[in-house]
């Protein structure tokens, strides 16, 4: 059994609970924060960790908070990221349905590292049921002290609301997060400035994922030196992953990082292996946007070392060979599914979601869906498949913000590796018609 | 603020009114309390929510002017937010809104066969409403449950692992309810949820 941290108590019955929660050891993390360590401390001890934002950029959590601008006289804001709306992930929901006080500590520490005083919990508005589940929680947390003003007799004062959104993916966007929790259309920021020196109302402010403020408390606990020996290289600490597609076992999980992407496919402590004993046709490790790999160069990278399941192994090879980790939002496709469709799924997705503020992203993903449409509806030309790697080079890098990348990218990783598939779709769209759920590997 | 607050507590257009319950306007204090002074703009999503299921399930310029008086904002900023966001409907919909995920992960496991099954059942193509207004039927992206799918929301509960059969015994027990009185609130979603 791999190491477990976030998930340890996750089977104490009741665990959602402030009592149990407590009496197996929660909050302690709060208690040493805010009576032995002062704020900086505590962002010293994340820098140690080498935790990674677990939202989807693996950005260096304790460098970012190191940003926050101290000298500001407005107040401080940290930011909980609970819009989870990357496709294949769904992590953060599984938290805090489940362990609600694992991330309310860990923003309570979080909230004292950055001065903050006051904090969100930013829920997409679908996860309705979610949002009872963590008031009640944040009433415990309240009722027993550890909310509200003089938390634990300091000095120390942190409110906490959950505030819901309206679905829209863009929102899981930082500055669009911000703009929609100022109740307006969620459109994304042009930065700089960032939000740690102008975020929230004009404040700074701090944008956390749950999954990663949810590890703020154990790393507290075992120390940031500890952490950063757990996992592998730059890859700190454990991950959770949340595996869907065609597996026995779809869940979530926590790895420690460093085991290779086969043992986490096939073995029984994960998914468990291919559905139906079928062929592995292709992986999406990281959530929706980010590249596509067909079975051979998920398990093994172009030079033939096995793949990790870390940061740098699964991006190893660049974009021609290689992917992202992401959000760890784990989509695994058998040998029946058709990639023309399934890209064309994530081309609408990125159509509808597209906050349309700028051309390439509006306009672009716009004429991927239609392309793809038109390919998967057998009427397709050849020359559409340049076209659609071409429409993603212009997305790629020149819009505001990242979502015109991870709509480009699983267009344009899709064309590199199954390239022959969209042709097929094109010139024999008869066929294809027939096998609409079956394999079309025999006739490439 | 307080004092526009209580100007606005009942609103009248084209012959008709709208209020929030007390309950409602409560909870709508308790929101704008949330933000700092002047910042009630902020209480926009969650009072536009609240507003939805209380007057009816779906939203229209009169109820958008209403809310814009109570958060003191121009009525152009409340359309401009609604009309953003999925959630918000701007046409009638029916009691049940039914919204079935079409994302790559759900497809791959039959979500496209489950998405053909319930036109097939309620007789009606996507975006439309049935006959006796008991059931709108939508295709939305990404539910953030892909790990269950297919998967379905019906008004804010999700059902998950959707088969033909558990379509067949949602269905059945929605239409059971066609006579009751339509709410959102987490008692009603605990009786009618079937469990995951
Ligand atoms: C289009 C888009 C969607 C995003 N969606 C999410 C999301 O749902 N949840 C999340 O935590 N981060 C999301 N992010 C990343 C956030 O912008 C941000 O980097 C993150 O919340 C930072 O938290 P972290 O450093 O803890 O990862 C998204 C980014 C983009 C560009
Ligand atoms: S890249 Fe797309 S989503 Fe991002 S700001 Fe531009 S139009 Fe909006
Ligand atoms: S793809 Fe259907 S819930 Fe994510």
């Amino acid at each position: 059994m791999g190491r477990k941290i976030l998930l340890e108590k996750i089977n104490i019955s009741g665990i959602e609970s402030f009592d149990i929660y407590r009496k197996s050891g929660g909050y302690s993390a709060v208690e040493k924060a805010l009576k032995t360590m002062t704020p900086v401390d505590v962002v010293e001890e994340v820098k140690k960790s080498g935790l990674r934002g677990r939202g989807g950029a693996g950005f260096p959590t304790g460098m970012k908070w190191g940003f926050i601008d101290r000298k500001s006289d407005k107040p401080h804001y940290l930011i909980c990221n609970a819009d989870e709306s990357e496709p294949g992930t769904f992590k953060d929901r599984y938290l805090m349905e489940h362990l609600p006080h694992l991330l309310i500590e860990g923003m309570i520490c979080s909230a004292f590292a950055l001065e903050a005083h006051t904090a969100y919990i930013y829920i997409r508005g679908e996860f309705k049921y979610l949002i009872g589940i963590l008031n009640n929680a944040l009433s415990e947390a309240y009722a027993n002290g550890f909310l509200g003003k003089n938390i634990l007799g300091t000095t120390f004062s942190l409110d906490i609301y959950v505030h819901p959104g309206a679905g829209a993916y863009i929102c899981g966007e930082e500055t669009a997060l911000i703009e929609s929790l100022e109740g307006k259309r969620g459109n994304p920021r042009l930065k700089p400035p960032f939000p740690a020196f102008v975020g929230l109302f004009g404040c700074p402010t701090v944008v956390n994922n749950v999954e990663t403020l949810a590890a703020i408390s154990p790393i507290l606990n075992m120390g940031g030196d500890f952490y950063s020996k757990l996992g592998n290289g730059k890859s700190t600490g454990t991950k959770l992953i949340s595996a869907c597609g065609n597996i026995n076992k779809p869940g979530v999980y926590e790895i420690e990082m460093g085991i290779t992407v086969e043992d986490f496919i096939y073995s029984e402590e994960y998914c468990g292996g291919i559905k139906g004993g079928k062929k592995l046709k292709a992986v999406i490790p990281g959530g929706s946007s980010v590249p596509v790999l067909p079975a051979d160069l998920i398990l093994k990278t172009a030079a033939g070392q096995p793949r990790l399941m870390t940061y740098e192994s699964l991006a190893e090879g660049g974009f021609e060979t290689g992917t992202m980790l992401g959000s760890g939002g784990f989509i695994v496709y058998d040998e029946d599914q058709c990639m023309v469709r399934n890209t064309l799924s994530f081309a609408r997705f990125y159509h509808h979601e597209s906050c349309g503020q700028c051309s390439p992203c509006r306009e672009g993903t716009g004429w991927q869906e239609r392309l793809l449409t038109r390919i998967e509806n057998g009427e397709g030309r050849l020359k559409d498949i340049d076209l659609l790697a071409d429409i993603s080079k212009h997305i790629e890098g020149n819009t505001i913000c990242p979502l015109g990348d991870a709509a480009a990218w699983p267009v344009s990783s899709a064309i590199r590796h199954f390239r022959k598939e969209f042709e097929f779709h094109i010139q024999f769209p008869e066929i294809v018609k027939n096998i609409r759920h079956g394999n079309i590997d025999k006739y490439l | 603020m307080s004092e526009n607050y209580n100007k606005h507590k009942i609103y009248e257009r084209n012959g008709k009114t709208y209020a929030f319950s007390d309950a409602s306007l409560q909870r709508i204090k308790e929101i704008i309390g949330r933000y700092p002074e002047a910042k009630q703009k902020s209480a926009l999503i969650p009072v536009l929510h609240i507003a939805q299921e209380e007057f009816g399930g779906s939203l229209n310029a009169d109820i958008m002017d209403y809310i814009a008086g109570l958060l003191n904002v121009k009525p152009i900023e409340v359309y401009e937010v609604a009309t953003f966001y999925t959630q918000f409907y701007l046409d009638k919909v029916g009691k049940f809104v039914i919204e079935i995920c079409q994302t790559g992960p759900c497809l791959s496991c039959g979500g496209d066969d489950m998405i053909d099954y319930l036109k097939e059942k309620l007789g009606i193509d996507v975006g439309e409403t049935t006959a006796d207004g008991l059931f709108t039927f939508k295709t939305v992206e990404c539910l953030g449950a892909c790990g269950y799918a297919p998967v379905m929301q019906v008004n804010t509960c999700f059902h998950q692992n959707l088969t033909k059969e558990s379509i067949d015994n949602i269905i059945d027990l929605l239409r059971t309810q066609a006579n009751e009185p339509k709410s959102n609130d987490d008692k009603w979603v605990e009786k009618f949820c079937l469990k995951k």
